[in-house]
């Protein structure tokens, strides 16, 4: 307002109050103060004072064996699938940016559908498909080959949670690739590259923050997942919120359960950490300076 | 840069080129010999296939019919990445993940130059569109014609025979347009290289080139220099196109060496026959035609009455409207300080019969509607 700023004078209302607009996010940052803020401060609190105060969760964690192989394993488990989502999601996102309206509409709804679905009855129509008894044992047989064994297997596991997944990997891709200028992969042949060259070296580092962006959403979901490993998956493909589940629901350890959420999420911010140059677009970087 | 040989560039023959997408006819037998260090200009307005042909050449597009040389060499089935031809998009198309640098390099590192060579070419083209100061920028960070600059550069980096450019400077306002159009003319005459140009805009294609193809529906109606295309239009559309001009209608009878004309009353005669005895229409240019009071004598000269309709200064003259009586609209351009009219005026339209272009009428021709 002048009165407080006389030096702009033209100066519109609300200047005073830049503020404002920030109270209109006010209830979204309680709500997450409520639902994720508390609770993570509780298990932290938790893991480092039951039974007593002290660090012996931490301890155990690490002194146990058997708990660093699964978390070994959770970051193999999950780093599969993300592989697994690039490679399916990209030429599909690709295809999204390729067609007419009314197509990429049918490619849309065919992500999305699965979302409607609930968790549970996909990972269990993945139990259908996947058992030795199953559908596609059933055709590998009719065929003449031998079984497969992919139910209680890790094989099994990244199928199922990679198909779960796949929709937080083909939707920041497609936002990535239709901003895309695809007459730069006609410029790039008039300058004498060939069609795969000019997809290496334009339209490939292109899409690359939409890669990053789907890999670091589904890598991140993949971590936490617990029903589909737990359905699909036997004791040797055990993920990490298996045996949280464990400690916390049967054996009441809240303590340890605790530990262990906190050191997965300790291990997630080191591994971005350790990526976030990586992914660092150079060429957004320079636009802005 | 130094002085490269003459009549480097490579010489275009497109034969009856036909391109066809269902039935629609994008380019209908198209045929153009462009000679070695020619600038040459497809002009046209949008849908007439003027950048069907840059594609074609460039080979983006295939061909349904006809044969296409670059170089004397047949390049029907060729893809573009084995054309060598330097191509400028409107939409500059650099690539945004690379500096100016990169980009001008990136032909380079395909054709397997490296090293200090390479560093001197990009520098060298960098150089001649006067961009070698931003070889670290991203294109984001330049203006929309210094993007233009660097991708010229990358065009010609690699020293291709042949440049097409589509529409360059079409997304670039009036004072840098004008710019460019004498930086684009003066690497045309170092670098000896064939241009072909297209644009929608006549006044570009006069600026900069040695001749202009005149395309229309698919065809060309006509190949010339501007001035012959000015002078000389051997289509009404071509008249209507290329510069301004005055379009009169009217009932003809041809007796001797003239052709009379009666136009609403008043008859018009022109020392010119009209050869294949169409129905005939006649072009004026505006600089041809003059202005005077009503009732002022000026015997010997065709007149036709009309009244002031738009009055417009330009500085170095002024420029006028004259609604004539039979409804059509004369452009005059006066350049007489002494001489002004006002919107209302009653004047008359007076010119030589020697001036009257004489053109068989074309009822696609009608560009006033666009």
């Amino acid at each position: 307002m002048s009165a407080l700023d006389p030096t702009t004078p033209s100066a519109p209302k609300w200047a005073g109050r830049a503020w404002r607009p920030f109270a209109l996010t006010l209830p979204a940052l309680l709500l997450l103060a409520a639902v994720i803020g508390y609770p993570l401060l509780t298990i932290v609190l938790r893991s480092l004072s039951e039974p007593q105060w002290g660090a012996q969760n931490y301890v155990w964690f690490f002194g146990t064996p058997v708990n660093l192989t699964v978390l070994q394993r959770t970051f193999v488990i999950s780093a599969w699938v993300t592989l697994v989502c690039i490679i399916c999601a990209y030429p599909y996102a690709y295809l999204m940016t390729a067609v007419g309206p009314r197509v990429r509409l049918a490619l849309v709804l065919c992500v999305l559908i699965p979302f409607w679905v609930s968790g549970v009855v996909r990972t269990l129509s993945w139990v259908i498909l996947l058992q030795d008894s199953g559908v596609i044992n059933s055709l590998l047989r009719s065929a003449g080959f031998d079984g497969v064994r992919l139910i209680r297997t890790q094989t099994g596991v990244v199928i199922g949670m990679a198909q779960v997944l796949l929709p937080f990997m083909i939707l920041p891709l497609y936002s990535v690739m239709k901003g895309i200028d695809l007459r730069l992969m006609r410029a790039a042949q008039s300058l004498g590259a060939r069609p795969s060259r000019a997809f290496f070296t334009i339209y490939l580092p292109l899409s690359l923050p939409g890669v990053y962006a789907g890999a670091i959403i589904v890598f991140i979901l993949a971590l936490g997942f617990y029903i589909t490993p737990a359905l699909l998956g036997g004791p040797r493909s055990t993920m990490l919120s298996t045996l949280v589940q464990t400690q916390v629901l049967s054996l009441l350890q809240w303590g340890r359960g605790g530990a262990m959420g906190v050191v997965l999420l300790v291990a997630t911010f080191v591994l971005l950490a350790l990526a976030a140059p990586v992914m660092r677009s150079r060429y957004r970087e320079a636009g802005r300076r | 840069m130094n002085p490269r040989a003459e009549n480097r560039g490579a010489a275009i023959d497109l034969a009856k080129v036909s391109k066809a997408y269902g039935n629609f006819k994008a380019l209908d037998g198209v045929s153009l010999r462009i000679e070695p260090g020619e600038f040459m200009t497809l002009l046209g307005p949008s849908g007439s296939g003027k950048t069907t042909t840059l594609n074609v050449i460039a080979g983006f597009t295939d061909v349904t019919s006809g044969s296409l040389l670059v170089g004397e060499k047949s390049v029907v089935g060729v893809p573009a990445h084995k054309r060598n031809i330097g191509v400028v998009f409107q939409h500059y198309a650099l690539f945004p993940h690379m500096t100016v640098g990169r980009n001008v390099a990136y032909p380079l590192a395909l054709r397997g130059i490296a090293g200090a060579e390479r560093e001197r070419r990009v520098r060298q083209a960098l150089d001649m569109v006067k961009m070698a100061d931003f070889s670290h920028r991203f294109p984001s960070e330049l203006s929309g014609g210094q993007q233009q600059r660097v991708a010229l550069a990358r065009a010609i980096v690699f020293d291709p025979p042949l440049l097409l450019m589509d529409e360059p400077l079409g997304a670039l306002d009036k004072k840098l347009r004008e710019w460019l159009q004498l930086e684009i003319k003066r690497i045309h005459r170092e670098l000896g290289t064939t241009f072909v140009y297209v644009t929608h805009d006549q006044e570009e294609a006069l600026v900069l080139s040695d001749r202009i193809a005149v395309f229309n529906r698919g065809g060309i109606e006509q190949i010339g220099t501007g001035r012959e295309l000015y002078d000389e239009p051997a289509t009404l559309f071509v008249g209507k196109f290329i510069g301004d001009s005055t379009v009169l209608r009217g009932d003809a009878a041809t007796s001797g060496g003239e052709t009379a004309i009666e136009i609403s009353g008043q008859k018009v005669v022109t020392a010119r026959r009209l050869a294949n005895g169409g129905r005939p229409v006649m072009l004026l240019r505006p600089e041809k035609l003059a202005l005077a009071r009503r009732g002022a004598a000026d015997e010997g000269r065709n007149r036709l009455a009309g009244r002031i309709g738009e009055a417009i200064y330009l500085g170095s003259g002024s420029k006028y409207e004259v609604d004539l009586a039979d409804g059509s609209k004369a452009i005059v351009r006066s350049t007489l300080e002494a001489q002004s009219f006002a919107i209302g005026d009653e004047v008359d339209l007076l010119f030589s019969g020697s001036d009257v272009k004489l053109l068989a009428d074309d009822d696609q021709a009608d560009l006033t509607l666009t």
